[in-house]
């Protein structure tokens, strides 16, 4: 069978060759990057602009973002069909093509965000590795512990007042330096859709910008949304703790969800959101009002094919009541949870809207293509491009996110930056 | 010397070797060969001959070990049936590798639409392949450099290279791109590069018994398929996209996509 028959209808006519070539990873691979970008920035808001409620969720953010990073190259090598090549991207990039810069931004992003990570994290490897030291009894993990945190401080051991707060200039450097590649990261996935001039639904300038501003819009949701979960699973799990051992401290001592944590983080949320849907609609009404050839084809897709997906899912659940819940007065943890996944999937469904939308059409403006995700795998592709190879993409970064957060604790930790 | 004159000082030399070795990037003589070569292929189609026999088609996929039955091709023709109401009704079944073999309209899986004989005002058939654009978009797209134009201004694909990502595809306008079923790569016509670089003609155009199908070269001023480009009114596909395309067509209908 031919790459894409599985999956795609045919309406009217098509070329022969058309198919719906790029499929759920490609929905995935913006989702993801979005929120490695969006975590960053909102790190950055922290440790660049100072804001000083943002302190707990800011090295929370920046633990999750560097957990997300890997995950965003995972859907772009089970999309393609030749994944043992996928390395040449890095090798031989052809710089006229917008993929071609995907080497270089990513590992430059994955650079700074590592060592962003480094130098926040420096103080307490440090620490712990003289505190253990000095224990007389180790566990298995605190000896193993030990030696690893002692290759991570690669040998800088000065924790004094000075070369601490020369981390601390370093760190406000690399997440000032963050934001602009974080954008450029999300910015130019944007530039590979916007830039195909034979897809009328992609070709916009706005495009990069419009992925920018959903990018840190989904990037803070979903920071919001596991800030909460990893919250209340800590509670649960030292109340179960607390049963056989009485002598650990209650919930109320644990520094527990902060309401105003989440109502700070929350209005920058709202702020990205607003923007970003302005360009979106600018995009839409500017299209209807100029109504070039395409837009014949276009309006059918947007009003009638796609219709549920747009205005029902994207804008009505994924954006507009969203945007009421959290907007109105005396917002509750809860409502704020609730809120924030609606955002995520409106930003999925954006995603979704942009990348399956794009190919609902054919070029020859005289036919439709459907897409049905494949659910249950028959066969590798079916898997790779289906239902569950996107559960893996969605699972990935919680497991990264998990096994990270044993080394480089994220919670409870007083001081440092 | 301190650190800061050493940086300083690396890169005055950097920036003075950058001078003569951009020199050589301006006198390239395989660039300057390029600009005017001897051989520019180009293919030109009459739709007016065209009968829609898919004889084109079927040479196609079998001189290019395209699978037979797989539902992607190199080149395939299409059907356009106007009716009075001003309706354009256009299909291609299967690429047209069996040519049209019903006058009911293929609209997709499997259905079909009958239009009255006396409803039509106009019909004909437009055979379509790789434009071999002057401006490809989508050696532009690919991110490895995989797929290529060549001096003679064919746009080839190197399989060996070829990640698969699918750029190229969504890139072209024209939809003359695929993943080949078994090689995995992407795929499409070269105006059977392997026959017209030993003289011969391309597959389909061997293969079509109305002539509706010539290839030339357009630097050379007395072949004929350049003679009729140059002075009779010829038509290119999709314009607008900037891609300068290579095939030129005979009686090009405004419904033509």
């Amino acid at each position: 069978m031919v790459h894409g028959e599985a999956w795609t209808i045919k309406e009217f006519f098509t070329y022969p060759n058309e198919y719906i070539y790029w499929t759920i990873q490609i929905v995935m691979y913006p989702f993801m990057t979005g929120l490695v970008a969006g975590a960053f920035v909102l790190s950055s808001l922290y440790h660049v602009f100072g804001v000083k409620q943002l302190k707990d969720i800011a090295r929370f953010s920046l633990v999750f973002s560097f957990a997300l990073l890997p995950v965003a190259m995972m859907p772009l090598m089970l999309h393609l069909q030749q994944p043992q090549r996928g390395i040449e991207v890095m090798m031989t990039p052809h710089f006229t093509s917008a993929i071609a810069a995907f080497g270089i931004v990513f590992s430059t992003y994955g650079m700074i965000v590592a060592a962003e990570l480094w130098f926040v994290y420096r103080q307490h490897f440090v620490e712990t590795v003289h505190e253990l030291k000095a224990k007389p009894n180790r566990t298995a993990w605190e000896s193993f512990l030990v030696p690893l945190y002692s290759v991570l401080t690669m040998g800088a051991w000065d924790i004094s007042e000075h070369a601490l707060e020369k981390d601390e200039k370093a760190v406000k450097f690399l997440a000032g330096l963050g934001i602009p590649v974080a954008c450029f990261l999300h910015g130019y996935a944007g530039f590979i859709f916007g830039s195909v001039k034979a897809n009328a639904l992609w070709m916009t300038p706005l495009m990069p910008v419009i992925f920018i501003c959903s990018a840190v819009v989904s990037g803070i949701a979903l920071c919001i949304v596991t800030y909460v979960v990893c919250m209340e699973l800590r509670k649960l799990i030292f109340n179960w703790k607390r049963k056989q051992n009485p002598d650990l401290p209650t919930t109320e001592e644990l520094k527990s969800v902060e309401v105003h944590v989440v109502t700070m983080t929350v209005k920058y949320l709202i702020m990205f959101l607003i923007l970003a849907i302005t360009l979106e609609l600018l995009d839409l009404i500017f299209r209807g009002y100029t109504a070039v050839k395409s837009w014949d084809i276009l309006r059918s897709v947007i009003y009638e094919k796609d219709f549920t997906k747009i205005f029902i899912l994207q804008y009505t659940f994924g954006n507009l009541i969203p945007f009421i819940l959290l907007l109105m007065p005396r917002l509750t943890v809860r409502r704020a949870v609730v809120g924030t996944l609606m955002v995520l999937l409106g930003v999925f469904m954006m995603r979704w809207n942009v990348v399956i939308g794009g190919q609902a059409f054919s070029s020859s403006f005289a036919g439709f293509m459907e897409y049905h995700l494949p659910f249950w795998p028959h066969d590798m592709e079916t898997f790779k491009e289906g239902f569950f190879g996107a559960l893996m993409v969605a699972v990935t970064p919680f497991v990264l996110f998990f096994c990270l957060s044993r080394i480089l604790p994220v919670f409870g930790h007083k001081g440092g930056h | 010397m301190n650190r800061r004159e050493f940086l300083k000082r690396s890169i005055v030399v950097v920036a003075g070797m950058a001078v003569p070795t951009a020199a050589l990037e301006l006198i390239d003589p395989k660039k300057l060969l390029a600009a005017k070569p001897e051989l520019r292929w180009v293919f030109l189609v009459d739709t007016h001959s065209c009968v829609g026999c898919g004889f084109c088609v079927k040479a196609c996929k079998i001189e290019n070990e395209v699978p037979y039955d797989a539902n992607v091709t190199r080149t395939w023709v299409e059907r356009y049936v106007i009716t009075k109401d001003g309706k354009t009704h256009i299909d291609s079944p299967k690429g047209a590798i069996n040519g049209f073999t019903s006058p009911k309209i293929d609209i997709g899986q499997g259905h079909t639409k009958e239009i009255k004989d006396e409803d039509i005002v106009q019909s004909f058939f437009v055979p379509k392949l790789c434009n071999q654009c002057e401006n490809p978009p989508c050696v532009q797209v690919c991110p490895v450099g995989a797929t290529y134009q060549t001096a003679d201004g064919v746009v080839l694909v190197d399989r060996k290279w070829c990640i698969g990502c699918g750029y190229c595809i969504m890139g072209c306008p024209y939809g003359v791109r695929f993943f080949h079923p078994t090689f995995k790569v992407a795929e499409k016509c070269n105006f059977c590069y392997h026959r017209i670089s030993k003289g011969m003609k391309t597959a389909c155009v061997d293969a079509c018994p109305f002539g509706a199908r010539r290839i030339g070269n357009l630097r050379d001023p007395n072949d004929p398929v350049t003679k009729i480009i140059m002075t009779e009114r010829v038509a290119i596909l999709k314009e607008e996209y900037g891609t300068k395309p290579q095939v030129y067509y005979l009686g090009l209908s405004k419904e033509v996509r």
